[in-house]
């Protein structure tokens, strides 16, 4: 955990306002101890992407909460994805788990136009 | 960092040492373990490869300043991009930026539902294998004013191909539902078939408006129509109707054809059908501009008496 200070530090290029506003959107989202902003290491990748998005891929701050809740709901369904391939592998039969996989590799094949 | 010793420590330096510092440093070393004066010693040759390795990368200020902010490793190898966003995001950490909140936990009946829709509801239950009925499905089905007031069977093709032949009854509104019970989701171990439930849109008609069980109409009709009165034939929804106008009528007199409305349906009686009569003149002829110019009506008409001057 680092403090807002050591990240604008470390962060060559980082406008401390940006950030504070960031943070004022809720689209970064530190721990708050004793007054203070506490920076884990997800919430400094996250900075990290945001600054990404924005200059690099240009991305405008109008567009960005939209890019974010997609990103947030698509990692959403990747963790709850590996949630249930923890708990099939926990709880699954092989058999169960040799039927689920045929039926997997066995799902109708996308029309040519979605295939590369 | 590679297996390779922060050059800082192999030389025995701070970090804010000068050049100067440095370059005694290795000095000092290099002579204490330089190979040539330790023939046969494997552990000093390895230590004179060190700190060779860290003068070469410090005594450059250019290599020491992008080691220093960590742009290259003790090696001098650019450094392996930083663990990316979704290295933290997909794991338990990145909870703290999902929908439902930094706190840990199991899956709510909700999430199940939302990625498996019913298929654990059984298991959840009970886990009973008794059967589930089918889904209900929703269509849409648009039909002209005169089949929805009438009555009318319709075919519709569903998405799966198969067609239903749709009984609209007599009366049926704009936006009413109908079910046809069984034609939906197929059950499953032995329930029962789901519905169908069709919405009916009714387009509009061009002249008659639906207003409960009754209809309106706006009836056009001659000046000769409107002063002396007579028979006229009136469409109604259920085909046309001879009627009689009285004499004197003018436009805005409104005529009830009794039981002409909206069929009788479900219980309820026919509507009646209400035309408002709209006086058409036509272009005028001779003979009708001749006797308007000679006309000295017994009681001058004045219509817009009652409008205020402005409004």
């Amino acid at each position: 955990m680092i403090t807002i200070d050591v990240l604008v530090t470390q962060l060559s290029g980082l406008q401390r306002q940006d950030l504070e506003r960031w943070i004022a959107n809720e689209w970064v989202r530190p721990d708050c101890r004793a007054g203070d902003y506490l920076f884990g290491e997800i919430d400094v990748a996250r900075v990290r992407l945001i600054r990404e998005l924005r200059d690099e891929l240009q991305v405008n701050e109008e567009a960005l909460p939209v890019v974010l809740s997609l990103l947030d709901q698509l990692y959403d369904l990747r963790r709850r994805l590996r949630e249930l391939s923890d708990a099939l592998g926990r709880t699954a039969s092989d058999e169960v788990r040799q039927n689920l996989a045929r039926h997997l590799a066995k799902t109708t094949p996308l029309p040519d136009r979605f295939q590369s | 960092m590679n297996g390779v010793e922060d050059p800082y420590k192999a030389l025995g330096v701070t970090r804010d040492a000068s050049q100067e510092d440095i370059r005694r440093a290795y000095r000092t070393l290099a002579k204490q373990h330089h190979p040539d004066l330790n023939p046969g010693d494997a552990k000093a040759e390895e230590r004179f490869k060190t700190v060779s390795a860290a003068n070469e990368l410090l005594s450059d200020p250019e290599k020491r300043g992008r080691f220093d902010r960590g742009e290259i490793d003790a090696a001098g190898q650019e450094r392996a991009p930083k663990p990316s966003y979704r290295d933290y995001a997909e794991g338990d950490s990145g909870r703290r930026y999902g929908r439902s909140g930094p706190q840990p936990g199991g899956w709510s009946a909700e999430d199940i539902d939302d990625l498996f829709g019913s298929m654990f509801n059984a298991a959840q239950a009970t886990g009973d294998t008794t059967g589930r009925r089918g889904r209900n499905e929703h269509y849409t089905l648009t039909t002209d004013f005169l089949d929805a007031v009438n009555g009318a069977t319709r075919r519709l093709t569903l998405p799966d191909g198969r067609t239903l032949d749709v009984k609209i009854p007599p009366g049926t509104a704009d936006g009413q539902v109908l079910r046809l019970r069984g034609q939906g989701g197929k059950g499953a171990n032995g329930g029962t078939d789901g519905d169908a439930l069709i919405e009916i849109r009714v387009n509009p008609h061009r002249h008659f408006v639906r207003d409960g069980s009754d209809i309106r109409l706006t009836l056009p009709i001659t000046l000769a129509e409107a002063v002396l009165g007579g028979p006229i034939e009136v469409p109604t929804p259920g085909g046309p109707v001879r009627m009689r106008i009285p004499p004197h009528a003018d436009s805005g007199t409104e005529l009830r054809l009794r039981g002409r409305g909206v069929p009788a349906h479900g219980g309820q009686a026919a509507g009646d059908l209400y035309a408002t009569l709209r006086v058409v003149i036509g272009t005028p002829d001779a003979a009708l501009e001749e006797f308007v110019k000679a006309w000295k009506p017994e009681h001058p008409a004045e219509p817009r008496r009652a409008m205020e001057v402005g409004q």
